[in-house]
């Protein structure tokens, strides 16, 4: 019951929004997250945008991820 | 960036499993480690991550499937306010099919009751506004991923001026839940997942108490699947070093203290309550009722209604599922007498249920 969607907003009125994901796209809320803006990626849930997606984070993530792969045994047993 | 094929990179799997393993050699004995969340349990099932792990990692599936949790009472109280006169009940999808003491929501349907299915809350308020002279009852089940969106439709409510717009209330606090589990000395818990949208709103220091007072690591997990394998490698690297933290791996959305905006508007309109839960009992200050300027929303207030004596099937282990203590395996009921068509008990009915994962997707 806890899934969210990643979508983008395209359009910003007050307390509503119009997101889009995949071509499809609905009107939600932004009553749980005021300042999220036009191009901003949000996590949609039960029609209201619970919270912005970081980009840079998560570029951050994928790189960690990289660099676990790249340890050496030695390097993870300290 | 779309947030969802970066992080199911196949190769980066087989990496990260790796290394899964070598820590688990350097570890040297089993490991359990609970998802608290029903979405990462279908998510773990659904990418076959159980597969790629060593099999001395134990996952054990926790009480974060809300449907799961939500005691027989609660069924029969909304089954009864759907035989109402000129009553509308409006539930999410997960719980038509949920069965109460002797009927479920989708069978009041079939018999000519008008319970509709909707995907926000904000639709079961434009439903009120469309239809005066209804009543409107919203089933607001669910976790601090969802409390956040009724309490914005509540104040919505309030600022049209709709009077027709009601909600029966149980929603539940994800860390009393596991501060019980911590306790019980039946099970074994060396970390947990911790749940990914949930921690969007309440923040990682929701979960410091379980590692500075019970020694317990956490990680803060995304759902996708590299989410998850990253997610463990870090609780492992927290269990090999004994250092046990909280941590966020989930960094992209998960702030330390959370969706501050979310959580103002649950302290307005919701006051901490103790709360039943299948399987747990009474759990003090798990749950939400309304708060004071709010009351005139509860339904259970202001409809009176007989509901029929609880009962629940007697073979039914699903109290025992949702706590991690019996594999869905071990029921008796299990693939024979409960399937998905036909559940017994909530745990095969909501597509986040440990059963249902079981069923679908086969065991370990």
């Amino acid at each position: 019951m806890c899934l969210a969607f990643p979508m983008k907003i395209i359009n910003k009125d007050g307390h509503s929004a119009t997101v889009e994901a995949g071509g499809v796209s609905r009107e939600i809320s932004l009553r749980l997250l005021e300042d999220a803006g036009v191009g901003d990626y949000v996590l949609v849930h039960a029609g209201f945008a619970i919270e912005t997606i970081d980009e840079h984070e998560a570029q951050e993530t994928l790189k960690l991820m990289e660099q676990i792969a790249l340890l050496q045994e030695d390097d993870e047993i300290r | 960036m779309k947030f969802v094929d970066e992080f199911r990179n196949a190769d980066v799997a087989r990496e990260l499993s790796k290394k899964i393993e070598q820590t688990m050699a350097h570890i040297g004995r089993p490991v359990c480690l609970m998802e608290v969340c029903g979405t990462h349990t279908m998510s773990i099932y659904r990418h076959g991550i159980k597969t790629i792990l060593p099999s001395s990692i134990k996952l054990l599936s926790g009480p974060g499937c809300p449907v799961c949790v939500t005691p027989n009472s609660y069924l029969d109280q909304a089954i009864a306010f759907s035989r109402l006169d000129d009553v509308i009940v409006t539930t999410f999808g997960d719980m038509l099919n949920v069965p109460g003491s002797s009927a479920t929501l989708a069978g009041e349907r079939a018999a000519g009751h008008d319970i509709r299915t909707v995907y926000s809350p904000l639709d079961a308020l434009a439903l009120a506004q469309r239809n005066p002279d209804k009543k409107v009852i919203f089933l607001a089940v669910g976790f601090e991923t969802t409390s956040p969106t009724i309490a914005g439709t509540l104040l919505e409510s309030q600022e049209l001026t709709i009077s027709n717009f009601f909600v029966s209330c149980a929603h539940k606090l994800i860390p009393p839940a596991m501060m019980l589990l911590v306790k019980d000395p039946e099970l074994q818990i060396d970390g947990f997942i911790c749940p990914a949208h949930v921690s969007a709103i309440i923040g990682s220091d929701a979960y410091e108490f379980l590692a500075r007072d019970y020694g317990i690591p956490c990680v803060i997990t995304g759902f996708e699947p590299l989410d998850i394998l990253q997610g463990i490698w870090m609780l492992l690297q927290q269990i090999l070093n004994t250092r046990p933290r909280v941590e966020t791996q989930y960094s992209r959305v998960v702030k330390q203290k959370g969706n501050t905006t979310a959580l103002r508007l649950l302290a307005e309109v919701f006051e901490k309550t103790d709360a039943a839960w299948r399987g747990l009992g009474i759990v003090p200050e798990s749950g939400l009722s309304l708060a004071k300027g709010y009351k005139r929303f509860d339904a259970g207030s202001v409809f009176q209604i007989a509901c029929e004596e609880e009962h629940e099937h007697p073979g039914c282990l699903c109290g025992e599922v949702i706590k991690g203590k019996r594999e869905p395996e071990t029921c008796g009921l299990f693939r024979t007498v409960c399937t998905p068509l036909a559940p017994v008990g909530p745990c095969m009915v909501s597509p986040e249920g440990t059963c249902a994962a079981h069923y679908k997707y086969g065991t370990d």
